[in-house]
């Protein structure tokens, strides 16, 4: 245990929330005051051997990119720390989509921005054609930008106002495609593998001349234009009007098939994750709880959160709901999930712990380590014999 | 039950120089005591244009061209004449607005003041539409805080130091201050994740049935008004397409609008399905042609589509034997002139 006990953060706590300089309070994971105390060592808390999980999304593709053991612990100030990402490790494969999915603050983010450079982890490395980034080299950092990009929630943000949608191009293609002798007509290309035509029309765009769904696929546009290996999105609809984010979704699908891109697909819809990804990958308080093929995961989820997650989602299908009924949400093996209330992941133990109708003290005390469900599955729970074992007899 | 709230061929517009903004056309739409009612749409689509408009709350250059908003709450009109909202002077809007019509605004982020403590903003709630003695008054929001399950001592927080959920919560709690009849919830929920975003909509619905208001949702997400509503309006373009209950627009949707919303959400249920969404943009509404709409996105598209006065007509009832349960009397309405029955069921239900 390196961690005191007793200190699981509410959400939205005084000092931690504020002080994390402007961060949102939802964010505190695992709020720890351990002064002096040397990095938070995850694998010691993590009990039993972590299983090696066999990504369905192998098939897809040669292997793009490794996360490997990754932790992530901002430091707060006053001696608090918050370990948003804990010992993750995943691949990502070409033409595969892998979805990160998780509620706020579960650390999703985080996980993106460790993969693109933005943050350092703590340990762990981040691996692309079998060399670890390096971001202190100025050059070989650049070569791994073009390799991997990422593409930011917020179309409404994320593109600089004063600038058209050709200079947002053409700067990318300029600094990434250094032997393109006409730069025009590669922006007129890009422009046209996002479907924004005629290009001769959006190049002289401002963003505010833009609708939302075309603002994000000048984003997608941008990502291309640097001719990467790896995509990052980042909850790239969520911002975006029901009606066309799916025609947002099947643009990336295209895109992926196409261009061979290795995709992770960042979202808190479980269901758009079914829809569009290979791989989900679920995470829960900075560490994955929950991974396998997207059928299995969201037909048959095994890990009570991700049941939790499941019964959440709004289901078109439920007419008179359990919404109207009150909020009583039976997982399979007859639990009935808690109110997400205002309580934040444990910080000591399983990080579901003060959520899950199963947990009791072994939960609290030791943090689980994902266990094979199947060789291309895995959860990390205590009691995946009584969670995960009505789905394995087909009763949902 | 008893309509409440009457919406009665409202107009909307924007003046601006490049000539009107047309953001609400014609609008009908009844509110009963004691119903959720989902108003739907994409963003431009003037659903909020439509609450704020029938509450007063725009300011010039929107300018409400036509129509009336009969309100018959049981504290104001006292079983007579309902009291229209766009016609009465200021000091009988006051007492309407929040006292009997609260409206709980879209992105709470925004909506709390990040330099006052929650309690001066519930409490200047409470002030402003309710005399009462100081003390009550402080009792009062804490008893509203319990109300929508935040503990008493987060009284003294600022908007900051509370999480997205906590804050929509603290919007709730002041629309309720003063026990309000309607409540118009715009997007509450939007900005949340799944799992907070169901406890509040249980929260409301819970909140509902305790305290007997009626609640206008306004919110891009069909699939979530499915679940929640007792009927829905979809909106498009400051029209209504279609209107019915909730199991009518689920199961037969009449327009091809509301069909294509229901094919783009992806379902956890079911085969995994290929999805198309709706391919187009929403109209420019500076400059909306004669007719429906929806006739640049639309693949069902006839001539007559372009003369269409866009009125709302009863969908016709499938036979018996179709499997379908029958709607409420003539209580699904949609504008659009071609559906069939048949139509209907060949296309608009879900395998």
């Amino acid at each position: 245990m390196t961690e005191p006990t007793g200190n699981a953060p509410a959400v939205g706590g005084m000092a931690p929330g504020a002080a994390a300089g402007g961060g949102v309070p939802t964010d505190a994971i695992a709020v720890t005051t351990q002064a002096g105390a040397p990095a938070v060592n995850a694998d010691a808390e993590q009990v039993g051997d972590e299983a090696v999980v066999k990504s369905v999304a192998a098939s897809r593709g040669a292997l793009a990119m490794e996360a490997v053991g990754l932790n992530k612990v901002f430091k707060l100030g006053r001696g608090a720390t918050l370990q948003a990402v804990r010992n993750v490790s995943f691949n990502l494969y070409k033409g595969a989509v892998i979805a990160l999915v998780g509620e706020s603050g579960s650390g999703k983010s985080t996980v993106a921005k460790l993969l693109a450079g933005q943050e350092r982890p703590t340990s762990g490395q981040v691996i692309v054609d079998g060399k670890p980034i390096d971001v202190h080299s100025t050059r070989s950092f650049r070569e791994y930008k073009s390799q991997v990009q990422y593409v930011f929630q917020d179309p409404f943000s994320s593109l600089n106002p004063v600038h058209t949608v050709g200079y947002d191009l053409t700067r990318p293609v300029r600094l990434h495609q250094p032997g393109v002798k006409d730069v025009g007509a590669a922006v007129t290309a890009l422009l046209e593998q996002v479907r924004l035509t005629p290009a001769a029309q959006f190049v002289v765009k401002y963003p505010h001349e833009l609708s939302g769904g075309q603002r994000q696929r000048v984003s997608f546009a941008r990502a291309l234009a640097a001719q990467p290996t790896v995509l990052l999105a980042d909850e790239p609809v969520s911002m975006l009007d029901v009606s066309i984010r799916l025609e947002m979704l099947n643009l990336l699908d295209d895109l992926r098939t196409r261009l061979s891109l290795a995709l992770l697909y960042i979202t808190h819809d479980i269901a758009s994750a079914r829809y569009f990804a290979d791989e989900v990958l679920v995470m829960y308080g900075g560490q994955i709880v929950e991974r396998g093929p997207a059928e299995d995961v969201t037909q048959s989820p095994a890990h009570p959160y991700t049941q939790l997650l499941i019964a959440s989602a709004p289901d078109p299908d439920n007419l008179g709901s359990s919404l109207k009924a009150g909020n009583v949400v039976v997982g399979p093996g007859g639990a009935i999930a808690g109110k997400a209330g205002n309580v934040g992941p444990a910080a000591v133990g399983c990080p579901f712990s003060n959520r899950c109708p199963l947990a009791d003290d072994k939960c609290r005390r030791e943090n689980p380590a994902l266990q094979l469900l199947t060789p291309v599955r895995a959860a990390a729970c205590w009691h995946l014999d009584v969670a995960a074992s009505p789905v394995a007899s087909g009763s949902m | 039950m008893a309509p409440i709230l009457e919406i009665d061929d409202l107009s909307v517009a924007y003046r601006s120089d490049g000539g009107d903004v047309h953001a609400v056309e014609h609008v009908n739409l009844t509110l009963n005591a004691g119903e959720v009612v989902g108003l739907c749409g994409e963003s431009g689509s003037g659903k909020s244009t439509l609450a704020y408009g029938a509450t007063r709350l725009l300011r010039p250059p929107a300018l409400v061209t036509s129509g009336s908003v009969r309100y018959r709450g049981r504290r104001i009109t006292q079983g007579g004449d309902p009291a229209d909202i766009l016609t009465m002077n200021h000091r009988e809007l006051a007492r309407i607005r929040w006292r009997e019509v609260a409206i709980v605004f879209q992105s709470a982020m925004n909506a709390l003041n990040p330099v006052l403590r929650v309690q001066d903003q519930i409490l200047d709630a409470i002030t402003a539409h309710l005399k009462l003695p100081r003390r009550e008054a402080r009792e009062k929001a804490a008893n509203l805080l319990d109300l929508v399950g935040i503990p008493r001592a987060r009284l003294r927080a600022f908007p900051h130091e509370l999480s997205g959920g906590m804050r929509q919560r603290v919007m709730i709690a002041m629309a309720l201050a003063s026990d309000p009849e309607v409540v118009i919830m715009d997007e509450p929920t939007t900005a949340l994740d799944v799992v907070v975003q169901r406890d509040i909509l249980a929260q409301i619905v819970e909140l509902k049935e305790t305290l007997g208001f009626s609640v206008l949702f306004i919110t891009h997400d069909l699939s979530l008004l499915l679940e929640l509503a007792d009927r829905i309006a979809v909106m498009y373009a400051g029209r209504l397409l279609e209107t019915g209950n909730s199991a009518a627009i689920m199961r037969e949707p009449a327009h091809p609008y509301t069909r294509g919303l229901l094919h783009s959400f992806p379902s956890l249920h079911g085969p995994r399905r290929e999805l198309i969404g709706i391919p187009g943009t929403p109209p420019d509404l500076r400059d909306v042609k004669p007719g429906c709409p929806f006739i640049p996105r639309c693949s069902y598209t006839i001539p007559a589509c372009a003369e269409v006065d866009m009125s709302l007509n009863p969908v016709v009832v499938p036979g018996p034997g179709s499997g379908l349960p029958a709607p409420v009397g003539g209580s699904h309405l949609t504008a659009c002139p071609i559906v069939t029955p048949e139509e209907v069921s060949k296309e608009g239900v879900l395998s």
